[in-house]
């Protein structure tokens, strides 16, 4: 007997355990794409998919397999043109192929790289691998801070507020139907009937009889509409909800940069990387994320990302003032309550002098206690990054921002020199033991 | 099954591009009729299954058998296919069949009703009479077992993930995997066991094992002074069946480290790769046995009236492009195609039974004329594989329409020489080196367990045996030495011998 058995709606991605196990496998070689992607691609196509090409060293399947470099070969090849016995062909100069005959062409040979394709998930999930967001549990997805009631259908139980009208009402219209009950029209009629014959001064037998049946029918239907209610309980519906946690799933990210004359090009597209990262992980674990731009000089400002980035304004430099202006936005619209708040803030490290302490005094008395998180990056020259390698010693904002760091577990500050050095910054913000002397 | 009535013969079975469970029923209903009573072919019943291309991708990347373990590698083709899919590099097979019982075959759900119908001819009849019949699957495969074999192989091999973690497992099958090629018994019949009793011998067998010490710890080295017992070597040796050709099965016996789920996993992979160790000896048999089925069946369906026009010009089309056989200097050469030399071979082999001339009267008295075509067809089937059948049957007319020459590379010299082609000189020659190459002992270098020094320092001796000279693979030989002495837990030594002639 034959079977013809359709296995196209099978579970599909029978071998996505196989391939699991293989990215497992390569996942150093993975890792350093995504890492090159990260430092080689544009900001807006980080998560795009990836080529990635893995050395087969590690996921090579070696087998014993006859050599190349010694000994005598006989094959038969096909479409001999021109051959006869003895002729002699000299070889091709180097190796295999050309036109006698493609010796080389033995399986698994000549496989010095094996390319693949990482999905735009995958290669995300490898690029934040490891990544914790401090304090996750606490106050974020884990946390159940409020509820919100949602419809779940109807119910026979409930409060006369929840009552379901059209509801009730089909289900009585229905009920009226099966079980027939006559309605008022019907008995109205009969009435008039009724009526009609009884004004008739000389009735006949016929006419009796008549009103005699009417009577009956009259009391019938009266009978049958007292006992059949128009709305009975057994029709009453209720809308039923169920409270659904709703989990506070909202981010703000606010990014603070200094835009005086002193940030160059260099300085505000190493910023702007940091930015985009920060935003593309909250995006990532957050519903909803907002993102608020304030720049400053002297003054600060709340701004859209294309001014945030590309407009100049020149001024001195006053940090301070944006952190007010950070601390006027959250009062406005940001309540901690329902807002997870992250700020990251970049800056050549440049301030008017003694205005850091006033920044390190709103950190430390308000703002750190409404954030997640605050990051702060100091964008340094290259040359600057040799000599500046201990975090210990800086300018007068590192500084002050270490008192900060010291008091305050979810406060980071971290230099950065060039675009390479971002991702393993980043990574160290976010790490998930933070390990790092700075900010104990 | 339905019985065509005479009126419905006239009518072709099909007329649609694309196909429906209805349609398929009634071209298999005609194709099997054809391959029951025209071809009297004996086959297993057939299960047709129908497959997305991504479940296909699966099938590949696992060697095409339904149920196979887990395994990092089988991820590694996957991705290497898919890639090659998706750029449009590589078409898909139109099916898989697996040698089992009811023989399965796996159809695309792309093909067109005609692809269907050759597909369903070339696999669920012709390979599957082969499979059924040619005696290196008798012997060696166990068709009716094989699927409960891969289920109980996937199962153990997923609850020592749970037990021993992922990382040990996949080690040992890693290097399992270098040996699967010597994994199989070449001369030595494997006994036949019921599923049930080789489900009983196992558990016995890993019990036994977990209780008793392992068989080297009694060979503990002997006192110094005394000297190893010359003849006490020698017994041990012939105890241990020296020299072993399967790697795999010496190690799962006699490695001093394994743990008995360890032992078990090789035994797993050694089983697997016997069981296709037929279907590498027969390439070119199988292929051209399905091949001369499919292109017979269709044919006379055709003439039957019962394949139209168009869906016959679709069929040509795609078994012409599965039979081409390119010159060796054109591009998309790569080696002789098992399609095209097989299904050539076939017809050849029916010309000759027909319509002899007197050159086969010479070179094959005992087929030329034999009116019974299908007979001596199915005789070759079932007795050859590959290399014998070549050196069989081969014809003159075959190997000239074919231009076959045959060419020797000697690796010192600076020119290939052409020892051979189709002329009356060389047919004999080009015959035998054809064989050759379709010899499977003699593409993988022949390594053998020559000694394993029990009372010593338990090094364990391979031989390989260099034949033409042809040496081993230096890196693949080292990494896979490695995955040797992974099993073995002590030194491994692998040492290359010239073959005597």
């Amino acid at each position: 007997m034959t079977y013809f058995v359709d296995r196209r709606l099978n579970p599909k991605d029978k071998s996505l355990s196989n391939r699991r196990r293989f990215l497992k496998r390569v996942r150093s070689q993975i890792k350093k794409a995504v890492e090159e992607a990260v430092r080689d691609r544009g900001i807006a196509d980080v998560d795009r998919s990836k080529k990635v090409s893995v050395p087969t060293e590690g996921v090579s399947e070696p087998s014993f397999r006859n050599g190349r470099e010694t000994g005598r070969q006989e094959r038969v090849y096909t479409g001999n043109k021109s051959f006869q016995t003895g002729d002699r062909i000299s070889k091709p100069p180097s190796g295999s192929g050309g036109g006698a005959g493609k010796e080389g062409a033995n399986e698994g040979e000549g496989e010095d790289e094996f390319y693949f394709a990482l999905s735009r998930e995958e290669l995300l999930d490898y690029f934040f691998d490891d990544l914790e967001l401090p304090d996750l549990v606490k106050e974020t997805l884990a946390e159940i801070s409020k509820t919100k009631p949602s419809r779940a259908g109807y119910s026979v139980l409930g409060a006369p507020a929840n009552l379901s009208v059209s509801r009730t009402m089909r289900n009585a219209y229905g009920r009226r139907i099966g079980l027939k009950r006559p309605k008022k029209a019907e008995q109205e009629q009969l009435e008039a009937e009724i009526e009609e014959l009884e004004a008739l001064e000389t009735s006949g037998k016929k006419e009796k009889d008549r009103l005699l049946f009417l009577r009956e029918e009259h009391q019938k239907v009266v009978r049958r509409r007292r006992s059949i209610a128009y709305i009975d309980p057994m029709d009453v519906r209720y809308n039923y909800f169920v409270q659904e946690p709703e989990p506070n799933a909202n981010a703000v990210m606010f990014c603070l940069m200094d835009v005086s004359a002193s940030m160059g090009e260099r300085e505000k597209d190493l910023a702007k990387r940091f930015f985009m990262l920060l935003h593309l992980f909250l995006k990532r674990r957050y519903d909803r994320t907002d993102i608020v731009f304030i720049r400053h000089t002297h003054d600060a400002s709340e701004v859209d990302e294309e001014t945030f980035f590309y407009s100049r304004q020149t001024g001195g430099t006053v940090v301070s003032t944006a952190l007010v202006k950070m601390k006027e936005i959250i009062a406005e619209r940001y309540s901690p309550a329902d807002w997870n708040i992250y700020a990251a803030q970049a800056s050549d490290g440049e301030n008017w002098s003694g205005d850091s302490d006033t920044c390190a005094t709103l950190l430390s008395e308000d703002l750190m206690r409404m954030c997640q998180y605050f990051a702060y990056v100091e964008i340094i020259g290259e040359d600057e990054a040799l000599i500046m390698n201990s975090e210990a010693s800086g300018m007068e904002l590192w500084e002050a921002y270490r008192g900060v760091s010291e008091q305050w577990p979810n406060f980071a500050q971290k230099r950065v020199s060039k675009p390479g050095d971002i991702y393993p910054v980043f990574r160290e913000l976010f790490a998930r033991d933070k390990v790092g002397t700075s900010h104990g | 099954m339905v019985r065509k009535t005479k009126a419905s013969r006239k009518k072709p079975i099909f007329e649609q591009v694309d196909w429906d469970f209805d349609t398929l029923h009634r071209a298999f209903d005609a194709i099997e009729e054809i391959a029951r009573d025209d071809l009297e072919l004996d086959y297993y019943p057939n299960q047709i299954e129908i497959i997305s291309s991504e479940q296909m991708l699966d099938a590949y990347s696992s060697i095409g058998m339904p149920l196979m373990y887990h395994h990092w590698s089988f991820g590694k083709h996957f991705l290497g296919h898919e890639r090659l899919y998706r750029k449009g590099a590589r078409g898909l097979a139109y099916e898989i069949v697996i040698n089992s019982n009811p023989c399965i075959s796996y159809c695309l759900e792309e093909n067109t009703m005609p692809l269907q119908a050759l597909v369903m001819a070339h696999a669920a009849f012709g390979h599957n009479h082969f499979f059924k019949n040619n005696h290196l699957f008798q012997q060696w495969t166990d068709a009716d077992g094989i699927l409960d074999y891969l289920d109980y192989a996937r199962k153990f091999i997923a609850r020592c993930e749970e037990r021993h973690g992922v990382g040990e497992v996949e080690a040992v099958l890693d290097a399992a995997h270098a040996l699967m090629n010597y994994g199989v018994f070449r001369h030595r019949r494997p006994r036949q066991m019921s599923v049930k009793e080789a489900d009983a011998q196992r558990r016995e067998r890993l019990e036994a094992l977990e209780q008793s010490a392992y068989y080297l710890a009694n060979t503990m080295p002997t006192p110094a002074g005394a000297s190893p017992d010359e003849t006490e070597l020698a017994l041990r040796k012939q105890e241990m069946q020296l020299p072993e050709e399967n790697l795999l099965y010496f190690l799962e016996k006699y490695s001093p480290i394994l743990k008995p789920w360890q032992r078990e996993t090789l035994a797993i992979v050694r089983t697997i790769s016997q069981y296709f160790y037929p279907q590498k000896q027969t390439k070119v048999m199988n292929e051209g046995c399905a091949c001369f089925v499919h292109y017979h069946i269709v044919n006379k369906l055709y003439e039957d009236g019962k394949m139209t026009d168009g869906a016959m010009l679709e069929i040509l089309h795609s078994h012409t492009n599965v039979v081409a056989q390119p010159d060796f200097d054109d591009p998309r050469y790569s080696g002789i195609n098992p399609y095209a030399l097989g299904f050539a071979m076939m017809e050849d082999i029916k010309r000759i039974c027909i319509d002899p001339d007197e050159e086969d009267r010479e070179w094959f008295p005992y087929i030329a004329g034999k009116e019974d075509w299908r007979g001596v067809l199915k005789d070759a089937w079932a007795n050859f594989r590959d290399e014998s059948f070549i050196q069989q049957y081969l014809s003159p007319k075959v190997m000239r329409r074919f231009h076959m020459f045959a060419l020797a590379d000697e690796v010192k010299e600076r020119h290939h020489t052409v020892t051979g082609i189709h002329d009356e000189l060389g047919y004999r020659h080009v015959r035998d080196v054809l064989a050759r190459n379709h010899d499977h002992a003699t593409l993988e270098p022949d390594i053998q367990v020559v000694d394993a020094d029990l009372l010593g320092d338990r090094c364990l001796h391979l031989k390989a045996v260099r034949c033409n000279g042809i040496g081993l693979d230096k890196s693949s030989r080292e990494a896979t030495l490695a995955h040797v002495e992974k099993l073995w837990g002590y030194k491994v030594d692998l040492q290359e011998v010239d073959a005597l002639n």
